[in-house]
């Protein structure tokens, strides 16, 4: 769509950027969109503000005023990052070894459960949340951090182990047929030769069960009641109807940076797993 | 662990004695051992959930006390006689076809624009791409704090124009769809983009050839091929909708007046806040189930129905 470069003189030249300029305003602005709410947000949480501890000047006051909310900003950290990190090492286990079952053996009962796992999509998360609470406090699991994890792995598994059955299905069955040959039993054929070919859908799934654990909202919205167990959105979200009907926006802001950022850094970091996830997870189906 | 070797005489003579069988009575045993864990993700944590919200919508099941015996039609009559029941509907499917006409029609068309790799194009891809890496709980406080009259970095335009973000019902439905897209046009682009390219390019080239205009190319070529992929994205989009939370209970919390309560909104009231009606609760969510596989079947139907044909 480039402007005919015949000779190549000014008036092409010209006619080219003019015929260029709306498209550049136009995706400038779209970008803008997009970063605009982030930016401002980032920037506006160090900047001063009425009504919040950044009265004057630029700096961290909104982050200080968090750090001593409640049971503490780190606190909460902490909880999100333990059920986060639970929750990656459940769903990683659990779908490597379903994958390989469903990829590899033939068993009876298999289609049973393949799509029993993914059945999980159908079902509204509200509509299992509910018997969930009763259930888990009936195990003994109220209240729980760990429980948080479990509800949450088990929302990853149909996307997991799809993702992984089909992975261990790309990897030409020669590669354990040989090791099996070897002398190899099915597990070290699995942690020897087929996990590192199947890596690269380990970190999708992987990333995403993270992303999900550290932004889930309605699993600890009421699996949670104790306030010190609360992970990070929860705590964040409910700072705000904390000081009788004064919001301290300042707080909330350094909130959502302290919310988004890892996932950021994350998605940038792994862009390429991220839209891989995609491209196998959603559409192979 | 189990170890699958061709011991048996039997096993060996029949197969080739160089490739071990796998699908044997051994391999059986190995494969429900690897799915083992998650059989018990998945009896343990759904199946026996689900089983137990049905029995819950039978029964007068208060927040904390339990099982008080068998109620069975009271709480469905309770669940649909609720006074926001119709509202919350009409308001659910309202926003439903709004966000995803929106978000299909921006996802394709961005998909569209950025689709060729060049550099600018890819900056632009990550730039739509990444309030997708946030929490829709993250999102929504994001724009809690930039919709509000106090903090807000539009608030005093918005004064100017004697507006509000959040103010009137229609405000707040449009301004919570416009976080919606914000949030997830970039995943809807994603998607479209991977259903692009498996067009082949030279089916493009061979309607160019014949003399088609873009509009055609665009209508009887992309269109056409790229209906998995619409279908696709219309039942994710339509599912995610129905059941949406979060923004309605960060954002609007409900209001104004009441007016932006969406299905599961009234489902998490029903049985966390005020009532503490679990069996209530409960027949109303088995409700969202039924109507949501409904949905579901009848739009897989509707997507499939042309592709039977000649």
């Amino acid at each position: 769509m480039r402007a005919p470069a015949r000779g190549g003189g000014p008036a092409t030249v010209l006619a080219g950027i003019a015929i260029r300029t709306p498209y550049w305003v136009f995706t400038t602005a779209l970008a803008l969109v997009f970063l605009f709410p982030l930016l401002w947000t980032a920037v506006a949480s160090v900047s001063p503000s009425p009504g919040t501890n950044q009265v004057q000047g630029w700096g961290f006051g909104n982050y200080e005023t968090l750090a001593g909310y409640q049971a503490g900003i780190g606190r909460y950290l902490a909880n999100s990052a333990f059920v986060s990190l639970l929750t990656v090492a459940l769903t990683v286990t659990v779908s490597v070894f379903g994958g390989y079952a469903f990829a590899r053996f033939r068993f009876p009962g298999k289609d049973l459960l393949f799509l029993l796992t993914l059945a999980i999509l159908m079902v509204p998360y509200a509509t299992l949340l509910i018997p969930l609470y009763v259930l888990l406090n009936r195990v003994g699991l109220a209240n729980s951090l760990v429980g948080v994890a479990l509800v949450i792995s088990m929302f990853q598994l149909p996307f997991s182990v799809f993702m992984m059955r089909i992975s261990f299905e790309s990897v030409p069955r020669e590669l354990d047929e040989a090791a099996m040959v070897d002398g190899c039993s099915s597990f070290t054929t699995l942690r020897r030769v087929l996990l590192p070919a199947v890596r690269p859908g380990m970190i999708t799934v992987g990333l995403f069960a993270f992303l999900t654990a550290w932004n889930d909202f309605m699993a600890p919205l009421i699996l949670i009641n104790d306030s010190s167990r609360m992970t990070l959105p929860l705590a964040i979200a409910n700072l705000r109807s904390q000081v009788q009907g004064v919001v301290d926006y300042g707080a909330t802001e350094a909130g959502v940076v302290i919310l988004a950022l890892p996932c950021i850094v994350l998605f940038l970091l792994l862009q390429r797993h991220y839209v891989r996830g995609f491209m196998s997870g959603a559409f192979k189906g | 662990m189990s170890v699958v070797v061709p011991t048996r005489p039997r096993a060996t003579r029949s197969a080739p004695p160089a490739v071990p069988r796998r699908n044997g009575r051994r391999a059986a045993l190995s494969g429900w051992l690897y799915a083992t864990p998650t059989a018990v993700f998945v009896v343990a944590l759904f199946v026996v959930p689900l089983g137990l919200v049905l029995v819950m919508s039978a029964a007068r099941w208060p927040l904390l006390s339990g099982f008080r015996g068998w109620n069975f039609p009271d709480n469905y009559a309770k669940a649909v006689g609720n006074r926001f029941f119709v509202d919350s509907i009409v308001f659910t499917l309202k926003y439903t076809v709004l966000a995803t006409v929106l978000l299909i029609g921006l996802g394709l068309g961005l998909a569209l624009l950025v689709q060729e790799s060049t550099r600018w194009k890819g900056l632009l891809r990550t730039a739509i791409l990444v309030p997708s890496a946030l929490g829709l709980a993250s999102a929504s406080l994001l724009f809690y704090v930039l919709y509000s009259p106090l903090a807000g970095p539009l608030s005093p335009l918005m004064a100017d124009l004697g507006a509000t973000f959040l103010g009137t019902p229609n405000a707040a439905l449009w301004s919570t769809l416009f976080l919606i897209v914000w949030r997830y046009a970039g995943f809807y682009m994603l998607l479209m983009l991977v259903g692009l390219q498996g067009i082949p390019t030279e089916v493009y080239e061979a309607a160019r050839m014949d003399g088609a205009s873009r509009l055609q190319l665009f209508r009887h070529i992309t269109l056409p091929l790229l209906r998995p992929t619409l279908a696709l994205t219309t039942v994710l989009c339509v599912t995610g909708s129905l059941l949406a939370f979060e923004q309605f209970y960060i954002l609007t919390k409900g209001g104004p007046d009441n007016s932006t309560i969406s299905v599961v909104q009234l489902v998490y009231t029903v049985a966390f806040q005020g009532q503490n009606d679990l069996g209530v609760a409960a027949a109303l969510s088995v409700l969202v189930l039924g109507v949501l596989v409904l949905v579901n079947v009848l739009q897989l139907r509707a997507f499939r129905r042309p592709d039977e044909g000649p």
